[in-house]
């Protein structure tokens, strides 16, 4: 059985559904649509359950399941579904309504999707992020889907006088084959608003094997051709009466303020209205405002100009000694010596002191900026107590929360209006830009769009952290590891809540480290502390990407020492496939998912390091100067293997011919956007890898654009990127997608480059490395 | 005052004619297709047509627009039916879909340039347009596509 079409596996919710029929008013006001409706309900009617059980219970308003609330019929047969969530390029705002679409028999051609607006209470949880959408999101767009196609059901089988048992919903029609009558949902809508809402215990949900859309990558992005034509609306799209255009100069060192300025010769800048004081936050203070001097002008040109002539003196503060150099070597030091204790089974200290050979590798990976190609902007409009935001936000929610907050008026005053997002990669869960705009908005007394450009983006970001890993592995006489310590050092994205926040919080923990797959029976996991001295934010796939480049990196070391095939290596450290036994690990955190529906899993580990080297031909000869590199990893419940080969020529330009990767998400939706995914994953760790590095001099960035933090182009990508996607195991719920890409790249590219030319490479970008 | 043609209308400027062409299309035009992406030329995410050439809208400047004809993404094709912006949906290219505008127009220029491209001179033509989701195997394919019909 399906875990997905087995209701009895559901359990936990509560139902307090109760039959609204809506007038057409109130549907226009809620969801912007025209026509005469049914099943749209604004109102506050909600289940929280659990499904499979999925962390989504646990996250700020849980889910909602409630197909009045995301489901609208129009008498002319057109369905409109919500997508709660935020696109930044995923899929999600095609993947999610897509599930509700299949299972109420929709016909995806007459449906159109309705992005909502930040309303926690209503949707659910919105905070796209964390690769979480469908892994929480599955069952409850089915049970959405199924519950309005039971509805439309009922509805026909009154009109026909039958029982509801002998009609059914196919192609957006309701028929009843013993008469051969038939129904459209345009013309059911009405009677069926007024069924009640079916309990979730009783939804039949369809069975795999009728899937129209599910798992067959057929359908295209719902915004696929307003992108081609540039009419897809992303932040900066939005355009009010009377808007105002703003930049802002900003303290160039995190914590620093401003001391004064002289707007004299900005205020002589063509277009420029009007020089301001834009408040900011002590640092830390989560996602609030750093300050500076706003440029408001008639556009965005003339704000920049008239900000390039501004005059001002900062006080740069506790941080203005920031050196990236200097901090590099304390990490160094605290990675040398004994740090908290994460995780610890067996006996490290003293297998490490029995061992025959102790390998030691130690890896560093410096600042990265996300440089999403839109940077973040917002636009606001202040009216009173009540305020409207414009931007390309992650958590719609928290949006609005934080704006209300800020402006001290009720949330409820506070409107959020998610535009596409032109990439985020986790620089958009933090709200700081729509926050700007509204203060700026309040204060002017107009419309207000806040611009970053995109050196404000690299100096001002809430960067990927700084790390060093050390791992030691002590082996035996044959070889064998007996000992695994691995010594994780970094500033925690804590620091950015709250000061004084220096180890890692328990999600950055089990990211790669206490949360190691390896079969080692002395294996400890240590934490030195690491103080921050500038904003750290999650950044796609966040502390996997040093934890599996240092793992990764370190098999294929033993490998060679010991003089195995690195991908036997590979497995012989994974170990026996069983459910990884994490009883030593305080708070095992598991990506927010409880470990019976979602165990660390050796078993599947496994198979796609096999899939990804019998599709992906590890093994095969190559020509001279090629190197073949793998890695696998478990990142946010997913597991994921990559090979990548490489070409290093005599005079050390790296290419990359070929990358394959395989990925077991469990129960997928569109996998024609897994694999958008893990190609474009490639490209972020292709990147990171050769270029990615922010670094700090006197507290400032010393990067500015894409020329000094360059990302990979075209001429240099991988000539092919091959995606296999593993069959998921019957009862296998999702898990996630977005992020899991990035981790194994950086390793498996570095055992290629060792593979091709002898050089290991520990430290971060590669840079000219390749060249010495 | 200075004139400029826009998709075929023209366009009136008395302000700073220093002013990014970038600027002036989008937020004195009213054309949001064109998008801003570092300011510097260095990203392709503005990228227009400017008399059958590819140029960054970000650091051309209004005057040097003036009397020129100018076609942004929303002027490529009355219907979005250009054979690149066809070849870009059939191959599903864009994720977040940003920079896709930018990457259509070079796309078209390098087409009208040289109608069948081989697969390093799409590879260098296409170089200057950054995609930080990382579609470059799509958009190739997806000049291929427009070059070739298959």
């Amino acid at each position: 059985m399906n875990i997905l079409t087995n209701p009895k596996k559901l359990r936990g919710f509560e139902r307090h559904f109760k039959v609204e029929n809506v007038s057409r008013r109130s549907i226009l006001k809620g969801l912007g649509i025209a026509g005469g409706f049914v099943l749209a309900a604004p109102v506050m009617s909600r289940t929280a359950f659990a499904a499979y059980e999925t962390g989504a219970s646990k996250m700020p308003h849980g889910t909602v399941v409630d197909p009045r609330v995301f489901v609208s019929i129009a008498p002319d047969g057109i369905v409109t579904i919500v997508g709660h969530r935020a696109e930044m390029g995923t899929g999600v705002r095609t993947s999610l309504p897509l599930i509700v679409a299949e299972e109420m028999e929709a016909d995806w051609s007459r449906v159109r999707v309705q992005q909502a607006p930040g309303d926690e209470v209503k949707y659910g949880n919105q905070d796209t992020d964390g690769s979480r959408s469908t892994r929480h999101y599955l069952l409850p767009m089915r049970q959405i889907g199924a519950s309005a196609r039971t509805m439309l059901e009922a509805a026909a089988a009154k009109r026909w006088g039958v029982p509801a048992a002998e009609v059914k919903a196919s192609n957006h029609e309701v028929v009843h084959s013993a008469s051969g009558r038939k129904l459209g949902f345009g013309d059911l809508a009405t009677d069926a608003a007024k069924e009640p809402v079916p309990g979730i215990e009783g939804l039949k949900l369809k069975d795999a094997k009728d899937f129209r859309y599910l798992g067959k990558g057929q359908i295209g992005i719902v915004d696929l051709h307003d992108i081609t034509t540039g009419k897809a609306h992303y932040g900066a799209d939005t355009r009010l009466p009377g808007m105002k255009y703003a930049v802002i100069a900003r303290p160039p060192v995190t914590g620093g303020k401003l001391k004064s300025f002289d707007a004299t010769e900005a205020m002589k800048v063509s277009g420029v209205e009007k020089v301001m004081e834009v408040k900011g936050w002590p640092w830390p203070s989560k996602f609030q405002p750093l300050g500076g001097v706003a440029v408001i002008a008639r556009n965005t040109g003339a704000a920049i100009k008239g900000r390039d002539a501004l005059k001002i003196v900062w006080d740069d503060g506790a941080n203005g000694k920031y050196d990236s150099v200097s901090y590099r070597a304390s990490l160094e030091e605290a990675a040398r010596k004994p740090g908290l204790v994460v995780r610890k089974d067996g006996d490290a200290d003293a297998a490490l002191k029995s061992a025959d050979k102790i390998i030691t590798g130690e890896y560093y990976l410096p600042h990265l900026a996300h440089v999403s190609m839109e940077p973040p902007v917002a636009v606001a409009d202040v009216k009173g107590d009540k305020c409207e935001i414009w931007a390309p936000v992650q958590s719609a929610g928290g949006t609005r929360e934080d704006v209300a907050k800020t402006l001290g008026i009720p949330e409820a005053n506070v409107t959020v209006n998610v535009t596409l997002l032109g990439g985020g990669f986790g620089r958009k869960s933090k709200c700081d830009f729509a926050i700007e705009a509204a203060l700026l908005s309040k204060e002017l007394g107009t419309p207000v769009k806040v611009q970053w450009t995109r050196e404000d983006d690299v100096h001002h970001g809430f960067l990927h952290t700084v790390s060093v890993e050390r791992i030691e592995a002590g082996l035996d006489k044959n070889g064998r590891v007996i000992a695994w310590r691995h010594r994780s050092v970094a500033p925690t994205i804590a620091s950015t809540f709250a000061a004084g926040a220096n180890h890692a919080a328990a999600f950055e923990l089990g990211m790669g480290l206490i949360d190691n797959p390896f079969e080692i029976a002395n294996l400890q996991c240590e934490n030195p502390e690491a103080a921050a001295h500038t904003r750290i934010g999650w950044f796609r796939s966040v502390s996997n990407i040093p934890r599996a480049f240092a793992v990764q990196s370190m098999v294929a070391e033993i490998a060679a020492a010991t003089k195995r095939d690195p991908k036997e290596m590979l497995l012989e450290l994974i170990g026996s496939p069983r459910i990884v036994n994490l009883s030593s690990v305080k708070d095992p955190w598991n990506y927010g998912e409880p470990y019976d529906s979602y165990p660390i899993d050796t078993g599947r580990l496994r198979k796609v390091v096999e899939l990804v080297a019998d599709k992906g031909g590890w093994g095969r000869s190559l020509p001279k100067g090629h190197g073949l590199g793998i890695a696998a990893h478990r990142s946010f419940v997913s597991y994921i293997a990559t090979i990548v080969e490489v070409a290093v020529d005599d005079k050390g330009k790296l290419t990359v011919p070929r990358v394959d990767t395989a990925i077991d998400c469990g129960t997928y939706v569109n996998p024609e956007r897994i694999e958008s995914q893990i190609e474009g994953a490639a490209i972020m760790g292709l990147s990171l890898a050769k270029y990615g590095e922010i670094t700090f001099k006197d507290g400032r960035v010393q990067q500015s654009n894409y020329d000094d933090f360059p990302v990979i182009r075209m001429d240099e990508s991988p000539l092919v990127t091959n995606v296999y996607i593993a069959p998921p195991g019957p009862d296998t719920p999702p898990s996630g997608v977005g992020e899991p890409g990035v981790p194994p790249f950086a390793p498996a590219l570095i055992n290629a480059i060792f593979a091709a030319t002898g050089k290991r490479i520990r430290n971060l970008p590669i840079g000219k490395q390749l060249e010495a | 005052m200075i004139k400029v043609k826009i998709n075929g209308q023209e366009q009136n400027w008395d302000g700073d004619p220093d002013l990014p062409l970038l600027w002036f299309i989008r937020d004195e035009a009213g054309l949001t297709g064109t998008k801003f992406g570092c300011g510097q030329a260095l990203c392709g995410s503005c990228t227009v047509i400017i008399d059958k050439q590819a140029v960054r809208a970000c650091i051309t400047s209004v005057s040097d627009a003036a009397g020129r004809d100018v076609t942004t993404i929303e002027g490529l094709h009355p219907t979005g039916d250009h054979p690149v912006q066809k070849a870009w949906r059939q191959v599903n290219v864009p994720q977040c879909g940003y920079c896709q505008a930018g990457q259509i127009m070079q796309a078209a220029a390098l087409l009208m340039d040289n109608p069948k491209p081989n697969h390093d001179q799409i590879r260098e033509a296409m170089a200057g347009n950054i995609c930080r989701c990382g579609c470059y195997q799509r958009i190739e394919n997806a000049v291929h596509l427009a070059s070739t019909g298959v």
